[in-house]
């Protein structure tokens, strides 16, 4: 008999026995805990100015007996925003020194960052744009929206497909019609545009928190049609097993059949199509951003850098380091594809219930 | 042909005891599929008016090949399909009416075992709780403690070892898999079990372990059996009276030695002729 | 009558089947021996677990490998060992010199594929000589005892019942006209009204087109009056094997009394079924 997986421990660990999913978790990890802890690791806030300093380039580093510091520039043609290392002088790098305030989780009040330097001079790792913000903590920001707006889409639109679906596979008749033709009609509209539509009928005056909000809602809103209709079919198929009627013939009520016996048969699928959908959120995210119907500043999300770093596109390449939320995404996306195609490998063998 | 069931002649043990199932005039039909939003003016019917009785203790054997409605009658009888016409009465009582928690009494007294060994267990549950789960719905009375060291009980009864408890049906092969199904239907004490096809996956040793087993339980339980099976040699090594069924009518219904001794019936005989010989 | 001093068809010597995983290796076949005379039949009683489906699988190398893995021994067929074959050379024994029926009709048919086409497709990889692919396969389907076989031929495995689904497999297994016919478990999944059937079919076209026939089952029911040869294995061995009529009249392994108890007999009403005391062969196979 093959070594068949049940228990869902089993699979995480088969998951990282495989390097593909090792490293795709290992960097989701990474990831997630930088977007955690983004107000501890980023020195400055997401809307700290410095208009001395736009587009200054990513400092560099040097020994010095203060131990480690940066090297401090000169701007030396503010039109073209040529900055010059001053040779000699330099700015020692602090560890956990006090900081703008922040509440880390939302909760704990703090002042302390992982590292800084002594105002006024600054460090940028991955330089500042247009305004003197540091790129390297607004990536960390933005993190916290681009990385959360997957979890939370995903979360509603397979929690709705889940719901629509796995009834109207179950108990049919009208229901099962109503939900099939909803979805049909949602699928029917081409997204970008009622995404449009939809961000144009909400006042623009919202803030932050509320445009996120909506983001989530139209994007969920757009994507549980596809889950609830492969949900709807997978019901179908495992209510025919045996089993289903065997809890039938024991007395079950139709709600403990399908969160006893359906629901665990369906998680595997709902792991592996999370995992290839969330990218379709964080993309979406970074679209409609890019679009500038997204977050609005002086928030940041890795969409919105970039429509921001598009902005200067003539200096584009001379400012590289505006480009490095591009890196994020795609690297948070190739992540979620590989952790996906990893898990389907593992499950997939043993999806159907019966293993022979 | 029909009228000759109700009259037919029971073995002395059973003829005494109480009739637990009637079933009178059953009739099943399915809508074709199609037809303007699922209105269908065409059915098939694979049960055409079959009627029979099943008495405490006794076992009705009911012998048939695919297509001829025996299934759809287990199925029927468990209310797992809704009959169209006729009556199926429980100790007296109407149960084909019933729908819901309505029939949650009934389902203690009825069980079924399933044939497919592979299909009737849920991949992802433990044995503990698939044998605990009727428990946790007939006896709610029962802590977890009381429902595992009882599933445990049931196991060792059907020839399993009660560290079975924490494993997962994959790892069981065909014929352990048949008694952790026999465990389940045992749990909650029943009176009746439809036995669909419980041996025909199975090898002819394993087949044998199984049919002995449930000869065993029906001594110890006091169960009767409605054991519905393709194969006239099992069925007439454990009824005691066995039913032929054809195309959804039951053509002959006679105790096991005078049906192969005295077939009546022209597809009984070419039933009869299609067992191996050894 | 097979000619009792030709060479056999099949001759497999001390055949050695491993199973291979990361935790432990199986040996599911264990140095087993059996010769096949063409025109005969043999048949391969076992349990499930005994090896006598990877042995039929083995005939033509359908096995996956890994894990599957061929330690030792000759499968001689038509004096070629198939075994050192190379890949390319092969595929015109499978199907073709050698063909297979499987246990689940439903399964071994493509579901969206025409009997025409699964037939045809059949016949373009092993009867290239057969000009009117329509005719041939009708006639087939007609020979494999269908009433209807123009109406078959047209139709899709779900329009089919499984008995004619099974015949339409030995349709397709006929049409290539193979001298060896491996029937593993062919009629587990069926009525016993259309097992019998279709055993009759097999034991007709046997003598018809005098091809070899390996049946696989775990029912000696099925042996008598089938097979000339029987081979029983038992956990990767053979146990026993002889002649089918002195076989079945006096077993001498313990293994064979118990497999041949356990089928159940018409006229024995409410009497107990024989079954296999594993305890027991234990104690008996295992030298102290």
């Amino acid at each position: 008999m093959n070594p068949v997986l049940t228990k869902r421990s089993g699979l995480w660990q088969q998951v990282i026995a495989r390097p593909q999913g090792a490293l795709a978790l290992g960097l989701l990890g990474f990831l997630y805990l930088c977007a955690l802890f983004a107000p501890l690791l980023a020195p400055y806030g997401p809307g700290d100015q410095d208009l001395q300093k736009p587009y200054h380039p990513p400092t560099g580093f040097t020994w010095t007996q203060d131990g480690l510091a940066v090297r401090l520039y000169e701007n030396a043609d503010p039109t073209q925003a040529l900055y010059r290392p001053i040779p000699g002088k330099t700015a020692t790098i602090h560890w956990f020194p006090a900081g703008h305030p922040y509440r880390l989780f939302g909760l704990l009040p703090c002042r302390r960052h992982l590292f800084g330097v002594e105002p006024p001079q600054k460090i940028y790792l991955l330089g500042s744009d247009s305004t003197g913000r540091d790129v390297f903590s607004r990536l960390l920001y933005g993190a916290q929206v681009s990385l959360s707006i997957g979890l939370i889409g995903i979360s509603i639109s397979l929690g709705v497909g889940l719901i629509a679906g796995g009834l109207a596979g179950y108990f049919g008749g009208w229901f099962d019609s109503l939900v099939m033709r909803t979805t049909e009609l949602l699928m029917a509209i081409p997204g970008l545009y009622l995404l449009l539509a939809l961000r144009g009928a909400f006042a623009s005056q919202f803030g932050s928190g509320e445009v996120y909000l909506l983001i989530v809602v139209i994007l969920s809103f757009l994507g549980w049609s596809g889950a609830a209709r492969v949900i709807r079919g997978l019901t179908l198929s495992l209510r025919a097993q045996t089993f289903v009627e065997a809890a039938i013939v024991t007395g079950l009520s139709p709600w403990r059949i399908l969160w006893r016996h359906l629901l665990p048969n369906l998680a595997s699928y709902l792991l592996v199509a999370a995992a290839l959908s969330i990218p379709g959120y964080i993309l979406g995210e970074a679209a409609l951003s890019f679009l500038g119907i997204g977050i609005q500043e002086p928030s940041a999300s890795w969409g919105l850098m970039l429509a921001q770093a598009q902005e200067m596109k003539v200096f584009m390449c001379n400012f590289w380091w505006l480009l490095s939320p591009g890196a994020a995404v795609f690297v948070t996306v190739a992540a979620f594809n590989l952790l996906g195609d990893t898990l389907r490998d593992v499950i997939d063998p043993h999806f159907r219930t019966s293993d022979r | 042909m029909t009228s000759s069931t109700l009259s037919s002649p029971q073995p002395d043990s059973a003829h005494l005891s109480p009739i637990l199932l009637e079933v009178e005039k059953l009739a099943v039909r399915y809508p074709l599929s199609g037809g303007f939003l699922g209105r269908s003016r065409r059915f098939v019917e694979p049960v055409k008016g079959v009627s029979f009785r099943i008495r405490a203790r006794q076992t009705v054997g009911l012998v048939g090949e695919s297509g001829s409605g025996k299934t759809t009658i287990g199925k029927a009888i468990v209310r797992l399909v809704s009959p169209h016409s006729g009556e199926i009465r429980y100790r007296q009582e109407r149960i084909d009416t019933l729908s819901g928690a309505r029939l949650r009494p009934y389902r203690k007294r009825v069980q079924m075992i399933f044939q497919d060994p592979h299909n009737s267990l849920n991949p992802r549950l433990t044995i503990s709780r698939i044998v605990g789960e009727p428990l946790e719905i007939h006896f709610p009375a029962l802590r977890a403690e009381e429902r595992r060291s009882r599933a445990a009980d049931l196991l060792q009864r059907v020839g399993l070892s009660p560290d079975s408890l924490d494993r997962y049906p994959h790892e069981f092969s065909g014929g352990q898999r048949q008694r952790i199904g026999i465990a389940r239907a045992l749990a909650v004490e029943p009176e009746l079990i439809v036995c669909d096809e419980p041996v025909s996956a199975l090898d002819v040793s394993v087949q044998a372990q199984i049919v002995n087993l449930l000869q065993d339980l029906q001594q110890d339980f006091s169960l009767a059996y409605l054991f519905i099976s393709h194969d006239l040699a099992v069925v007439e090594h454990i009824s005691d009276l066995v039913l032929v069924l054809n195309e959804g009518r039951i053509v002959e219904a006679a105790p096991p030695e005078e049906l192969y001794r005295n077939p009546q019936n022209e597809y009984t005989r070419k039933l009869l002729a299609a067992v191996p010989s050894l | 009558m097979p000619d009792p001093n030709a060479p056999p068809l099949l001759q497999v010597s001390d055949l050695a089947i491993e199973f291979a995983s990361p935790e432990r290796t199986i040996r599911a076949v264990d140095g087993i021996s059996f010769s096949l005379a063409s025109g005969s039949t043999l048949a391969v009683v076992g349990e499930s677990g005994s090896g006598k489906s990877v042995t039929a699988l083995s005939l033509a190398r359908l096995l996956p490998s890994p894990p599957a893995r061929v330690r030792s021994g000759k499968i001689v067929f038509d004096g070629t060992d198939l075994l050192t074959l190379p890949e390319a050379a092969l595929r015109h024994y499978r199907g073709g010199r050698i063909a297979y029926v499987f246990q689940e009709p439903s399964t071994s048919l493509n579901p969206v594929f025409s009997v025409a086409f699964q037939l045809s497709e059949a016949m373009a990889l092993h009867r290239r000589d057969l000009t009117d692919r329509r005719a041939a396969g009708v006639a087939a389907l007609s020979e494999v005892g269908i009433r209807d076989p123009e109406r078959c031929w047209k139709s899709y495995p779900h329009e089919l019942s499984g008995g004619m689904q099974q015949r339409v497999m030995i349709a397709m297994a006929l049409v290539c006209r193979p001298q060896l016919l491996v029937a593993d478990e062919p009629t587990t999944a069926l009525d016993v009204t259309i097992q019998a059937q279709i055993l009759n079919l097999l034991r007709e076209i046997r003598s018809r087109f005098g091809m070899a026939i390996l049946l696989i089952t775990h029912n000696f029911g099925l042996v008598k009056g089938f097979a000339d040869h029987v081979v029983v294995m038992f956990r990767g061995k053979i146990v026993e094997q002889g002649p089918t009529d002195s076989l079945l009249a006096s077993p001498r392994h313990p293994y064979t009394q118990a497999l041949i108890a356990c089928v159940p007999r018409l006229g024995e009403s409410k009497k107990r079924l024989t079954t296999i005391d594993y305890d027991k062969l234990d104690a008996l196979l295992s030298p102290a």
